[in-house]
């Protein structure tokens, strides 16, 4: 297990740095001047060489990403050309907004998913699996931005029901920040609903056909305690691989939901930063995304371990 | 038991508190592609208290859709359409659920094939052993005691830490003997065993099925055991059911029902089953000529009538009743009493090969000299795994090597060695006519891959599905023996008819071949290069009884034609006795024993060999000396030191000389070699002495 | 007799019976009776018609259209549905009708070149990865799980940011993409086959890595390779909708339904509501299209 996790580690090590490589070149090939950037079209353009030489813009590439890398990871993520300050103070607050909008959405769409996925499998070929299947495979292939503006629509404008932006404004109370969060949080869960749904259904089959369910059955236990302990205990695992990697698409989602209900996470700096050709900014917002999601694979394989017993203990025959 | 008039059979059943199961007139239905098919048909059988019964027959004859039936776990699309079904009085088929789930948990147990999948792999054993006592009605923590108790019961030594491993952890025999814990907790009625040591090795399988013998008669179960292997039937059944087609052709007791057959099939299907003493020069396998039926196509007369030899108008114009041969014995044929003289469908004795019958096969089978040689072979896997330790051995021209071992004795491993689809540890030497071999199949020159081919255990496996038979063989043909156009194509025609394929065989793909065809394929393959060698790995395990005949006739019928050598790897001794001229013995990766045949069956044995035969179950009666291996077989990761089969060794000398040294090669015959530090003289004496006078004889077949 | 069937912990499957030949021989089938299965499938013939539908208008769209989808006419703008105008009209007076059709043909172009760019793409990489093993795929294997632990919208993101939105960069980029995401899939069906003895068969015959890897291997991980298409086929409709809305996808004058929806949602506010609804159903019918051929292929392979 021990070598399993260092595997592990050495695995997120190197997708950080690929991740790192990738959004500094990105950078590379953006056309323009940094430091005509920061100091605008109106600026002499001997200041302008003089801020180039100053943030390092003619040297070799690779002493520009190392220096790059060395600040990020000293906290300095750069200066934004919009702003002309750091960028970090913006992408921390971003970031933390961002968090409590996602971790609404999931511990919404988790559940839900969970059971849905259970019950359809457990009534598999029946109405009721269809309904779900049905309804989960529709509603995921609606673009968040869709279902966000149908929402908006609907619940916001229409019903007047609840709030159409999603910031409660500062020193808000829990629930009212609740209140603002739950209409974006919604297409959110559309979309990772679907997939979710059919990881547990497939999952929970798999495991109701599976032999040692069928000891189960004939050992003449109740159906609940079949499956609570045979068959829930097995389906969910493959599941939560999966729950892991959803983070991806949410966070992708996170940018057009943002956008929508003019929320200042994440997604909208990035979003932001991309209309105003601020890459700094961009790519420090980039960055941290992709940080944040392969720790977030990482607490999901580590959950996996804890919970599967072939990846613990060893298989020694007696 | 009932007792039966001479015609009809319908006479009323025992009164039903005297049996522990009575089916009467099953049928089971399955809607598949909106028709109803018929899996079982018209069954009946009586199991008494505290009596052992079988239910034999091959695959698609149904004995598993009845094992369902009679619990009420067939699929979805199942359902029993006909009969009833009795168990200690009480009908399953119209219980309630929880009426159904009460006989489930106290009445009947069922134990499957497959151990390591029978067990839910999240929860440890002792946990799951325990949920049997708490359906009883006992708490958690007498539950758990209770099921250490069985665990000790069912002979597994520290039951305690088996209690908390995970099934993952268990071996086989291990988890397989855990489930008979689960089975027996309650101490069922009934306890059904479907296919229960299959997929156990032999020394396991003694164990495994002791144990059984054992505890039904501690716990006065009744039995219901179903399986493929005759001999396991006749050794652990009072009474058999032989199944054909989803009908019960034939029953009565074991002993009798296979010494003297009173059925065509049952006949039929004890013949294609080598015996003591019988040999592929002179006496070969009969064979079951035909096929299967598809299911549910409606079937008028005898369900066995278009494969029978003796099959009559009368059989095919209706279904003949059951019979009584005496009074404890039915038969469900008009001409079962000339069911032992059924004509054979293949020649006993092979048609002298002609001309160069006498030296083509290198005359006495293995006078030839040396034809492959390997030298010190050894290999290590990655992770300390040693499958194979300093093997020496040599395959003659002409001969047939068996390669007897279980698992972990690495003689898959050899056989890859030997073809060049795994390297061998440095050191090691593979020579063909005594040039050395390069250990990568790639860097062989093609003269070599001729001369090396290989049939595989699993056709499905070993045939690209996607290609067509014309494609698989063809392939061969063009690449190692270099023929193309019209060559080819008469090349091709002639070994399609050499393993008596057909034309319209061309165009198909695997998938649409049964089990026995597509082993043709795949031997038809294997021969299209002209190899020298050819290795069979397990050809005929995955396949049933009937079609194995065929299978092996085939095999011992090429190596004529083609002059070619085998290596025979099998673990059914059977098979191995009546097929080879040499025996090799592996165990662990090392040799145990080598020689002749009959030598090496007769004595005196590596005391392995000796537990091996002692524990393979055979319709030639019981062995002499029973000799019974304790504990599993040890990982090859960390092997025993010395002798590496001291640990489960009976004869493990008391100087300790077998736990620190490896013994040498001990010579009794010229070519019979015994790797073992007892003196032969004492072995050979030991071994007399210790087998009682031959019990029962057997019985022949057809007798 | 058994009613027990409505027990959802009753077996399952619609086996002939356990361990008969018959029951194996059935599960595989040969592939033209599952083209055969395929067609016959309603999930299929109603996802091939919606997407034939917009193939058609992709290509005729011009044709089709009753108005020029480009032409403004701010006198009639933001006109409801009606006689004149099916759909009705933009903020600029446009025929949104006329523009639905016509916004299929980016959209239409784009998803499946992208799609088609990373299976091919994938696809080798995959069965050099699986079937070569060793130490190249110990490297490559390790950069694409690095890779793939990134989320691909943001990356395919920032990509479009830097090198500018244009249909061949957005065919480029998704591609590339995807290419880790099918060459994963695919190694893993590949490494399913590698351990069958066929393969070792083929090395006792000296075939060359390139003969066993695409006559061997290839025809048998097709099947997978296929599901895998169509699932990111769907995925990339969703994706280039997506990115258009933001505006970075297909850019404007040129009708796409993301972009039209990114315009025209403010309308919503005064009550337009066919500027959004219609480009948002056309979104919805592709993907849901996309979807149901990919659910019926999985029907027909796994039974």
């Amino acid at each position: 297990m021990v070598t399993f996790l260092l595997k592990r580690l050495g695995l997120m090590i190197l997708t950080l740095w690929i991740l790192s490589v990738i959004v500094f070149l990105a950078g590379q090939v953006l056309p323009g001047d940094p430091g005509r950037a920061i100091l605008g079209p109106f600026a002499a353009q001997n200041a302008v060489h003089a801020l180039d030489d100053q943030l390092g813009v003619n040297r070799p590439l690779l002493t520009r990403y190392l220096s790059w890398v060395g600040g990020v990871v000293h906290g300095n993520l750069g200066i934004s050309y919009t702003f002309r300050s750091p960028v970090e103070p913006f992408v921390r607050a971003a970031l933390i907004n961002s968090l409590k909008l996602a971790v609404l959405a999931f511990v919404i769409v988790v559940p839900l998913g969970i059971i849905g996925g259970v019950v359809a499998a457990l009534y598999t070929g029946r109405w009721v699996d269809r309904v779900i299947s049905v309804t989960g495979l529709s509603l995921s292939t609606v673009p968040e931005f869709v279902s966000g503006i149908v929402l908006i629509v609907v619940f916001g404008v229409a019903l007047k029901l609840l709030p159409v932006t999603a910031s409660a404004g500062a020193g808000a109370s829990d629930l009212s920040q609740f209140r603002h969060l739950l209409l974006p949080a919604i297409p959110l869960v559309f979309v990772l609903f679907g997939y979710i749904a059919r990881m547990a259904r497939a999952g929970t089959i798999e495991a109701l056909n599976s032999d040692y369910t069928r000891t189960a059955i004939l050992k003449g236990l109740p159906r609940a305690t079949v499956i609570r302990r045979h068959v829930l205990r097995n389906s969910l695992l493959p599941t939560i691989t999966v729950i892991a990697t959803q983070t991806g698409y949410l966070i992708g989602g996170l940018v057009v939901v943002e956008d929508l209900f003019n929320y200042q996470g994440i997604g909208s700096l990035i979003y932001k930063a991309a209309q105003d050709k601020d890459f700094p900014m961009l790519e420090a917002g980039i960055l941290v995304i992709g940080v944040v999601y392969v720790l977030a694979t990482l607490v999901a394989d580590l959950l996996l371990i804890a919970l599967n017993p072939r990846l613990r203990a060893g298989s020694a025959s007696d | 038991m009932s007792s039966l008039t001479s015609a009809d059979a319908s006479s009323p059943p025992s009164p039903p508190s005297e049996l522990a199961l009575s089916v009467s007139h099953m049928d089971v239905t399955y809607r598949v592609r909106g028709q109803d098919r018929l899996a079982l048909r018209d069954v009946s059988f009586d199991i008494g208290r505290g009596e052992s019964y079988g239910l034999v027959g091959e695959s698609g004859s149904g004995k598993s859709t009845a094992a369902l039936a009679l619990v009420r776990y067939l699929p979805r699309n199942g359902r029993v359409s006909a009969g009833s079904v009795s168990i200690n009085g009480l009908d399953p088929l119209s219980m309630g659920p929880a009426a159904l789930r009460d006989l489930r948990a106290r009445t009947v147990s069922m134990v499957y094939q497959e151990p390591g999948r029978a067990l839910n792999p999240s929860l440890r054993v002792g946990r799951q052993i325990a949920e049997v006592f708490e359906i009883g009605g006992q708490s958690s923590g007498d539950a758990m005691a209770s099921a250490e108790d069985m665990l000790r019961k069912v002979q597994i030594s520290d039951p305690g830490r088996v209690m908390r491993r995970y099934p993952h952890e268990l071996s086989g025999g291990m988890a397989q003997r855990a489930l008979i814990a689960m089975a027996l907790a309650v101490s069922p009625s009934l306890l059904i065993l479907d296919e229960p040591t299959t997929a156990l090795d032999a020394t396991v399988e003694a164990e495994v099925l002791d144990l059984v013998a054992a505890l039904r008669l501690e716990f006065q179960t009744s039995v219901l055991f179903i399986s493929h292997n005759l001999a396991v039937i006749a050794k652990m059944c009072d009474r058999v059911g032989v199944l054909y087609a989803g009908e019960l052709v034939e029953e009565g007791p074991a002993w009798e029902v296979f010494g003297q057959p009173r059925h065509p099939y049952t006949v039929g299907l004890l013949r294609c089953i080598p015996r003591r003493g019988q040999r592929k020069d002179s006496d070969r396998l009969d064979t079951i000529p035909g096929f299967l039926p598809s299911p549910g196509h409606a079937i008028t007369g005898c369900v066995f009538a278009p494969r029978c030899a003796l099959a009559a108008d009368r059989c095919r114009a209706s279904a003949p009743p059951f019979f009584a041969v005496s009074d404890v014995r039915t038969s469900r044929c008009y001409f079962h009493e000339k069911a032992p003289d059924l004509p054979r469908a293949t020649p006993a004795s092979i048609p002298s090969s002609g001309a160069d019958g006498a030296d083509g096969a290198g005359g006495a089978n293995g006078a030839g000299g040396a034809l492959v040689k390997v030298e010190e072979l050894s290999k290590t896997f990655s992770g300390g795994v040693r499958a194979l330790a300093d093997v020496d051995l040599s395959i003659r021209r002409g001969e047939t090597l068996g390669l007897v071992g279980e698992s972990g004795s690495g003689k898959t491993t050899l056989a890859r060695v030997l073809l060049g689809l795994t390297a061998p540890d440095h050191g090691s030497v593979v020579t063909l006519h005594g040039t050395p071999l390069s250990p990568d199949a790639r860097r062989r020159p093609r003269s070599v891959l001729r001369a090396l081919q290989i049939v595989f255990q699993n056709p499905d496996s070993a045939l690209n599905r996607r290609h067509s038979v014309r494609a698989l063989i063809s392939r061969p043909l063009s690449r190692l023996a270099g023929l193309s156009g019209q060559a080819l194509r008469d090349r091709l025609a002639e070994l399609i008819s050499s393993v008596r394929l057909e034309d319209r065989h061309l165009p198909l793909r695997p998938s649409q071949l049964s089990g026995g065809l597509k082993q043709r394929v795949a031997i038809a393959r294997a021969f299209a290069g002209g190899p020298e060698v050819v290795v069979c790995d397990e050809p005929t395990s995955a396949l049933d009884v009937s079609v194995q005949a065929a299978i092996l006739n085939l095999l011992a019928d090429l190596q004529i034609r083609e002059q070619a050598t085998y290596l025979f790897i099998s673990h059914d001794l059977g098979l191995v006795r009546y097929l080879s001229d040499r025996i090799v013995v592996l165990y662990l990766g090392r040799v145990m024993e080598v020689g002749p045949s009959e030598t090496v069956f007769a004595g005196p044995h590596h005391p392995y060999t000796e537990a091996l035969f002692s524990a393979v179950p055979s319709l030639d009666g019981q062995r002499p000396s029973r000799i019974r291996l304790t504990g599993e077989i040890p990982s090859a990761a960390n092997p025993p030191s010395g002798c590496v089969f001291h640990t489960r060794c009976p004869r493990r000398l008391p100087t300790g000389v077998c736990e620190s040294t490896e013994p040498p090669l001990l010579e009794d015959e010229p070519g019979h070699l015994i790797r073992c530090h007892i003196p032969l003289s004492e072995l050979r004496t030991i071994q007399r002495t210790e087998s009682a006078p031959p019990a029962q004889e057997g019985y022949s077949a057809g007798g | 007799m058994t009613d027990i069937a409505a027990d959802p912990l009753e077996p399952s499957g619609t086996t002939l019976g356990p361990g008969s030949a018959e029951a194996v021989a059935a599960a595989a089938r040969a592939t033209p009776a599952q083209w055969r299965l395929l067609l016959r499938k309603p999930t299929f013939g109603v996802g091939a018609a919606i997407i034939l539908f917009w193939v058609v208008c992709a290509i005729f769209g011009h044709q089709i259209a009753p108005y020029n989808p480009l032409a403004q006419q701010l006198l009639s703008a933001n006109v409801g549905p009606s006689g004149a105008h099916w759909f009705g009209t933009d903020p600029l007076g446009r025929d949104v009708l006329s523009r639905v059709i016509v916004g299929a043909r980016d959209i239409l172009i784009i998803t499946p070149l992208a799609t088609i760019l990373g299976t091919v793409l994938g696809t080798a990489l995959g069965l050099a990865m699986g079937y070569v093993g060793g130490a190249f795929d110990l490297v490559a294997g390790r950069i694409v799980e690095a890779v793939l632990a990134l989320p691909s919208f943001i990356i395919a993101f920032l990509f479009l940011v830097a090198v500018g939105p244009s249909t061949g960069s957005l065919i480029v980029v998704i591609g590339f993409v995807f290419t880790p995401l099918i060459a994963r899939t695919v190694r893993a069906a590949v490494l399913t086959e590698r351990h069958l003895d066929y393969l070792s068969a083929a090395r006792l015959l000296g075939e060359s890595p390139a003969r066993v890897m695409f006559r061997e291997i290839l025809p048998n991980v097709l099947p997978a390779i296929l599901v895998e298409f169509t699932v990111r086929l769907g995925y990339a409709v969703f994706t280039v909708a997506t990115l258009s809305f933001l505006g970075f996808g297909v850019q404007p004058p040129t009708p796409d339904w993301g972009a039209d929806i990114a315009a025209d949602y403010i309308g919503l506010v005064s009550g337009y509501w066919w500027q959004t609804l219609f480009p948002a159903l056309a979104i919805a019918s592709l993907v849901i299209a996309v979807n149901l051929i990919t659910d019926s292929i999985e029907q027909v392979l796994a039974a």
